[in-house]
């Protein structure tokens, strides 16, 4: 393994329910500030779930990122991709090519995942328009906004990307297999360079089937930054949201030509499915599958269970929380009172669904980075079915001088599941 | 319907869509939509339903081809209208 290729994260661009920017994203965690609001129009339509998780942002934010003619074939989830993926870019001290530079970056691409993209244009523009039969008046931005690959193909023109350019889907695991599979790509020394991340519009059309199954929560209407709940004993289903994150994930070698700064470094990441038997469901995981999932991350890394620190957990605040602990106790042979430090980003944004696990990557490195684990809110109604790892559980912000290893997982619809392993980088 | 105040409409519909900002100065009838405003090809649908939506007319496909240059859609949109 002396000669495999490193791959660090040189780059972040956050735009989440609770902060704008890395550094304000690293801010929020570490306050514990939700980004969690009632949303009106869900009550008007009569959700069992009434609030949710939106970036907040002016028009006036979005005509500075974005000139007329490129607004104009944008929709809301391919905003929050293009805003995280500058900024990102910017962060890894990279400049934004111009548009009319003829010059493209071979050795730069992008994976970009969402897990359910333009429903918006579909159902506001598209339908309604095609129905009456006004085809004609579509005009010609559709088809760009439509198009699964809208995000990946709006970001790799705002940059200049010439390697790999796609979006990636996998429901809840979507963000986190963009981060692995951007990782891979590198390390096969396929680029220099890799946009890893993923988007979510926050559209009611997205929510209103998650609230249909009744796995949204339901029981926090009037206090919004409470109702998301990983881990605890009142958890009633997730709270909805939506945004973007993007990692630049660079070959150690050009980060170190270029003098980046360097945020972590990836040491290992897998992918698999649960085969939705043994246990599993396209709903629900099978153990085995997120076992093996996390083992094979941890050998990638070549390090011992017991030396991870923290765990940023998938912890949706569904009945499957509990499980989920068991499983990473048992994926890492750790008896519950030696499990990692647990926690959940999902307590303070919500479950940003197709940007989820690109978010909670992002909060992950600004932990490693800056040695912190912030605070699981909402859980201190510890489940029962938790008690034995209560100490394991992080409640409010905790400062970790020496935090060099976290785990980050993520299990999605389909029985899918990813994993990474980040490292402090030390040189 | 006057020439000078088509004009402008029709700038001002087409301004959105132009890349080359610069090109912006100097525009008047002879500029080339394409070539000059650097506007992309697949956005001239876009700015035809415009003209349609503004002018309250309608064009066919043919006439929409044949629109190349600021005067030109000018000249279509007089025509509409008389």
């Amino acid at each position: 393994m002396a000669d495999a290729i490193r791959v660090v994260v040189t780059g972040l661009g956050v735009l989440a329910p609770n902060a704008h920017g890395a550094a304000a994203f690293a801010d929020a965690l570490r306050a514990g500030r939700s980004g969690i609001r009632r949303q009106a129009r869900l009550a008007e339509l009569g959700f069992g779930c009434q609030v949710g998780g939106i970036p907040q942002l002016t028009d006036e934010l979005v005509e500075a990122y974005f000139r007329p003619d490129e607004r104009f074939a944008m929709n809301t989830n391919m905003i929050y991709a293009g805003i995280a993926a500058l900024d990102a870019w910017q962060d890894a001290g990279l400049p934004r090519p111009l548009a009319d530079e003829d010059r493209v970056d071979w050795d730069s691409g992008a994976i970009f995942g969402t897990g359910i993209g333009g429903i918006d244009t579909v159902a506001e523009k598209l339908v309604p328009k095609t129905d009456a039969g006004k085809v004609s008046r579509l005009g010609s931005s559709m088809v760009e906004q439509v198009m699964s690959s809208g995000n990946s193909a709006r970001v790799a023109g705002l940059l200049g990307l010439g390697n790999r350019v796609s979006t990636n889907s996998s429901a809840c695991n979507t963000g986190t297999e963009a981060v692995i599979e951007a990782f891979h790509h590198l390390r096969a020394g396929r680029a220099e360079r890799m946009l890893a991340g993923g988007s979510e519009g926050h559209s009611h059309y997205i929510w209103a089937g998650f609230d249909a199954m009744k796995v949204l929560a339901r029981g926090s209407n009037d206090a919004p930054e409470r109702a998301s709940r990983p881990m605890s004993a009142s958890a009633s289903g997730f709270v909805p949201s939506s945004g973007a994150a993007a990692l630049v994930l660079e070959t150690l070698a050009s980060a170190e030509r270029r003098g980046a700064r360097v945020y972590a470094e990836i040491v290992g990441g897998a992918v698999n499915c649960g085969g939705q038997r043994m246990g599993g469901s396209m709903t629900a995981p099978n153990p085995e599958g997120v076992r093996r999932c996390i083992r094979e991350a941890v050998a990638m890394a070549e390090i011992s269970p017991a030396s991870i620190d923290a765990i940023n957990g998938h912890l949706t605040a569904t009945i499957a929380d509990p499980l989920e602990v068991q499983n990473w106790a048992a994926a890492l042979e750790l008896p519950a009172g030696k499990l990692p430090l647990l926690h959940a980003t999902k307590s303070l944004i919500g479950h940003a669904l197709g940007a989820a696990g690109a978010l909670e990557c992002a909060a992950t490195v600004l932990e490693i980075a800056g040695g912190f684990v912030h605070g699981s809110l909402n859980c201190d109604d510890l489940h029962p079915q938790l008690r034995a790892f209560a100490d394991s559980v992080v409640h409010r912000t905790r400062e970790v001088p020496d935090l060099k290893l976290m785990a980050k997982a993520s299990f999605g619809f389909g029985d899918v599941n990813g994993c990474v392993i980040f490292r402090r980088f030390d040189g | 319907m006057n020439e000078q105040r088509v004009l402008e409409e029709v700038i001002s519909i087409v301004k959105p869509f132009v890349k080359n900002q610069e090109a912006l100065s100097s525009i008047g009838p002879e500029t080339s939509i394409l070539k000059d405003l650097k506007v992309n090809s697949a956005r001239l649908v876009d700015i035809v339903l415009e003209l349609e939506d503004r002018f309250d007319i309608e064009v066919r496909d043919e006439d929409a081809d044949n629109v190349r240059t600021i005067g030109d859609a000018v000249q279509l949109i007089l025509a509409s209208k008389s």
